[in-house]
């Protein structure tokens, strides 16, 4: 799957820009702050529907303007799909499929699949749960697009349960205890839909990630592990197999009735796919707090280098995004990179220097001055 | 801003659900610019509505006496009753007239982050009028989101004990649609939710 054709309206920086990409490489070159990453975060949007720099899409949007378009023509083999979101100030984001409008922007979700590098990769391996968490989602979404219809669910269920157990901090427990299992009994169906494809997830992304490593840096166990917040939930993803969803939907409601009197003094929720963990070691030692800069480098690539291989099983060749990597990584972990991504059908890079991309990745160049892109 | 009048009325239009401050101007002007007697019918209408219309003391629903038309008319079949969320629901219902029973309007749905629980609802009302046994069938019609499933699956819970029978309202594909739009939830729904077909 490849990316024929972007077009951005009032979308960051840019009031209007139309480009035309071939599949192989194409690399974005110019100095910081000129509009490179613009154009790829537009490309990850469509794939995620989120950008890998902001949470919110406001920031999207070019200041003074109500609204940001990104358009794109996808080529699948012979096919060709026509997309575009329009990303509004004010109300939910609209979407089009071949210029015919859907119900929700998340029905666009798996026209476009990208694996994106970028330097705040590293908080995928040092920074909080959370940072683990919205990858593995954002590779699920990208693996079964339902996902975020169900993300989006739990998230307001959450919500409502918290309100409920806050509103009963000081009251007696059985003063909400019949309205709080029909939320246990939601955020369970919910819950386990999301934990099962985490558990899945991981599985599948385990032999990926070692040999990945194994190419960038050589030489160590890696491992990773999902830690749910739930200890039932925790026991039964050990085994995963096609009862696992059920299973756990069981032992997340068990664990919600468990720990109601502890939710009751605090005032949230405290066992779910919210507060889930995953842990990453390298020789059996955890890589937040003990590796070196470098290993944590390896690490993040070889997390994203993973998920391209998972979605690549899946039947589908994703697009990789190199957003200002190079760099960050010595010369060595430059070629091996460069090996790596090389075989996917179309690479966009971004560097402010020519000279950091390797050569093995030399294609298509636009030179990107002060919000102007031009072919070099 | 406006002069007095003007914009008070533009601030109380703006209050209305649906009505942003853009909205509320143009329906302040349009007013402005009306004829009087036109002016007259919509004060007319506005007042009556809150000095004659009143809540229905059996079921909830609008009324213009003590009970609503449809509490009090005969011909309904009293063994069934159909739970909606409010009086707007009701309507739509009796569009298709399909549903010969009565009605129970809750009045909103479970809802914590609006302060709204149980106990905010017409429940107590509800299980009072199950109580004689002369309901045998009890269909929830709450909406197909999140807090209308939740107060569903809450009324299920408690009615269920009663010995009544309790069925929820189907969610699934659009009458007329295609297959290939419906959106996974409800499509999901929809294999949830399927019925067998009967051969000969």
């Amino acid at each position: 799957m490849w990316v024929q054709a972007l077009s951005l309206t009032d979308f960051r920086s840019y009031e209007q820009l139309d480009l035309e990409f071939a599949p192989g490489v194409t690399t974005f070159v110019g100095m910081n702050g000129q509009g490179k990453t613009n154009i790829v975060e537009a490309i990850a949007y469509l794939a995620t529907l989120s950008s890998h720099r902001v949470s919110a899409d406001a920031p999207l949007i070019k200041s003074g303007s109500s609204s940001a378009v990104v358009r794109a023509r996808v080529r699948e083999d012979e096919r060709s799909v026509g997309v575009d979101v329009q990303i509004l100030e004010r109300g939910s984001n609209k979407a089009r499929i071949n210029q015919s409008p859907v119900t929700r922007a998340r029905d666009v979700l798996g026209i476009v699949r990208a694996v994106v590098f970028a330097p705040e990769d590293l908080a995928l391996v040092r920074g909080d749960p959370a940072d683990r968490r919205r990858f593995l989602d954002e590779v699920g979404v990208q693996r079964h697009p339902r996902l975020s219809g169900v993300r989006a669910d739990f998230d307001k269920v959450l919500r409502q349960r918290n309100a409920l157990v806050k509103s009963a901090i000081g009251r007696p427990r059985s003063s909400i205890a019949s309205t709080l299992s029909v939320w246990n009994e939601q955020l369970s169906k919910l819950g386990a839909d999301i934990a099962t494809a985490r558990a899945q997830l991981i599985e599948d992304l385990r032999p990926f990630i070692r040999s990945a490593y194994e190419s960038i840096a050589g030489g160590a166990e890696v491992d990773l592990r999902y830690r749910p917040s739930s200890p039932r939930v925790q026991h039964e993803v050990q085994t995963v197999d096609e009862t696992l969803r059920e299973r756990l939907e069981l032992a997340l409601d068990a664990d919600l009735e468990d720990r109601a009197d502890d939710e009751a003094r605090r005032g949230i929720t405290l066992v779910g796919p919210h507060r889930d963990e995953v842990d990453l070691t390298l020789n059996g030692l955890p890589v937040k707090g003990y590796a070196s800069h470098g290993e944590s480098w390896s690490m993040a690539l070889a997390l994203r280098l993973a998920a391209a291989d998972v979605l690549r099983s899946d039947g589908v060749d994703p697009i990789v995004i190199l957003d200002d990597v190079f760099a960050e990584l010595d010369a060595s972990r430059r070629t091996h990179l460069a090996e790596l991504v090389g075989q996917a059908t179309q690479v966009f890079i971004t560097a402010a220097v020519a000279q950091d991309v390797p050569v093995e990745l030399s294609g298509a160049r636009f030179e990107v001055h002060a919000g102007q892109v031009s072919g070099a | 801003m406006y002069e007095g009048a003007v914009q008070e009325l533009i601030d109380e239009l703006g209050r209305l659900p649906g009505v942003g401050p853009k909205s509320a101007q143009r329906i302040a002007f349009h007013l402005l610019a009306a004829d009087q007697a036109d002016v007259q019918r919509l004060v007319d209408a506005l007042h009556h509505v809150k000095e004659r219309v009143s809540f229905c003391q059996t079921c909830g629903n609008i009324a213009e006496s003590e009970q609503c038309r449809i509490c009090t008319d005969p011909k309904r079949d009293a063994s069934v009753l159909c739970v909606v969320e409010e009086p707007k629901d009701v309507v739509a219902i009796e569009r298709t007239r399909e549903f010969r029973g009565r009605y129970h309007v809750l009045g909103g749905s479970i809802n914590p982050i609006e302060g709204v629980g149980p106990e905010d609802l017409r429940i107590r009302e509800l299980l009072g009028r199950l109580s004689d046994g002369s309901i045998l069938e009890v269909i929830l019609a709450t909406d197909p989101n999140l807090e209308g499933e939740a107060t569903a699956t809450y009324l299920a819970r408690t009615i269920s004990p009663l010995g009544v029978s309790v069925s929820r309202l189907a969610s699934g594909l659009p009458v007329g649609g295609d297959l290939e739009y419906a959106d996974e939830v409800t499509l999901g729904r929809a294999f949830e939710g399927r019925r067998r077909i009967e051969s000969g």
